[in-house]
């Protein structure tokens, strides 16, 4: 129930009661509306950012995306969850924030250790240790293997005894969509 | 006395305590069940932050094969971004209509809600289908394995919203709108949303960022 709805339909009546009278946290109709409508806005701006290339730069509309994604989810949680901080006395909104630190941890540990890996394993950093024996390079593209594979369809002309740094090259290409085909 | 019900107890601080405890209970019959199924909510979130995790780890390995900009059709997202935003807000009539004890009116909300709801499922599985018969199935490249994981899940759990939508349309009708209906719509309720919640993820992140790649 936010403040709002709160003070609305059943603003007479004590706290206490209300909660017993319906235990269902429902807004009023207001809420579903301002909810609606700035939903509608929060979605028709990113679409129109990306769809008539409003900014030149794409990671600028891409930051633009993203915040504007965050804001709406804001206005989901508000309006049409209503979250508010005393919901169902506080563990509501606990196990949102627990939930907010887990999801943040995981997806942003994912990007920075995956990103960290492919760069460790690009070409050029292999070039330097080239001495190192077939067996020992294979070892260590293993835990890569899941990510380079599917560049081996696409074929490679280096020869055999390249095995290593052939299987290394393909994730510099995968990263960068601008070299692929 | 505390100590022939209780004979565990601290004999420093009896009974009132726990009884207090139980009677407070009684207050909030229905706080437990949200409380719970908002937890299962939040597990669910887990689910799909892995999903995600996993689409901006191998969103870019496209194997040589198409990437984003070149499959996906951004008018097509729109209308289905805002078949799910009228889902949500005709799904918030009816619990209002509900908040009103209005059995009739709560029914005809719902039925569009579930309406709605197909036409998103419909859309998606039609993206589905002209992505592979193009030949860009999930087991084209990890960019697109991993876009029908994420995707399809989320669309799966919208289908079975569908499902419960339909079972409790049948409840309502049968029984009227008695507490256990309105618990149960309001679980649905909170599902419904947070799918809406989820789709902002997606249509943001998956579709709109990556045709800028």
């Amino acid at each position: 129930m936010s403040g709002a709805s709160h003070a609305g339909p059943h603003g007479a009546a004590p706290d206490g009661h209300d909660v017993y009278d319906n235990e269902e946290p429902h807004g009023s109709l207001q809420d579903y509306v301002i909810g609606f409508v700035l939903s509608v806005i929060l979605t028709a701006i990113p679409f129109w950012l990306v769809m008539a290339h409003v900014f030149k730069s794409p990671t600028v509309t891409a930051f633009s995306v993203m915040a504007l994604a965050g804001l709406q989810i804001v206005v989901h949680m508000i309006y049409f969850l209503h979250m508010t901080p005393k919901a169902e006395g506080g563990w509501n909104m606990l196990a949102l924030i627990f939930t907010l630190v887990l999801v943040t941890i995981a997806l942003s540990g994912s990007m920075w250790v995956m990103y960290h890996l492919n760069v460790n394993m690009m070409p050029t950093s292999m070039m330097t240790s080239g001495s190192m024996a077939p067996g020992a390079m294979n070892g260590m593209t293993s835990p890569a293997a899941t990510m380079t594979q599917d560049n081996e369809i696409g074929g490679n002309t280096m020869g055999p005894g390249d095995m290593g740094g052939m299987k290394m090259a393909p994730p510099a290409s995968a990263r960068d969509p601008r070299t692929m085909p | 006395m505390s100590s022939s019900s209780n004979p565990g107890a601290l004999t420093a601080d009896p009974h009132p305590r726990a009884f207090h405890l139980a009677s407070e209970d009684d207050h909030h019959p229905e706080n437990g069940t949200l409380l719970g199924f908002w937890i299962y909510l939040m597990s669910d979130c887990l689910i799909f932050a892995a999903l995600f995790a996993t689409y901006a780890v191998l969103g870019t390995s496209y194997a040589g094969g198409p990437s984003q900009a070149e499959l996906f059709k951004l008018p097509t997202v729109a209308l289905n971004t805002s078949m799910l935003l009228l889902s949500s807000i005709t799904y918030g009539f009816a619990m209002l209509a509900m908040a009103k004890g209005n059995k009739g009116a709560t029914l005809v909300w719902l039925g569009i809600t579930g309406l709605f709801g197909a036409a998103f499922i419909g859309l998606e599985l039609q993206e589905f289908a002209e992505l592979i018969r193009d030949g860009a199935g999930p087991q084209r490249s990890a960019f697109l394995s991993s876009f029908f994981a994420l995707v399809g899940t989320h669309g799966l759990h919208v289908s079975v919203g569908i499902i419960w939508l339909i079972t409790l349309m049948v409840q309502v009708g049968r029984k009227g709108l008695i507490q256990t209906n309105r618990r149960r719509l309001m679980c649905l309720s909170l599902f419904w949303h947070f799918l809406d919640v989820i789709w902002i993820g997606v249509f943001s992140f998956v579709y709109l960022i990556g045709v800028l790649r």
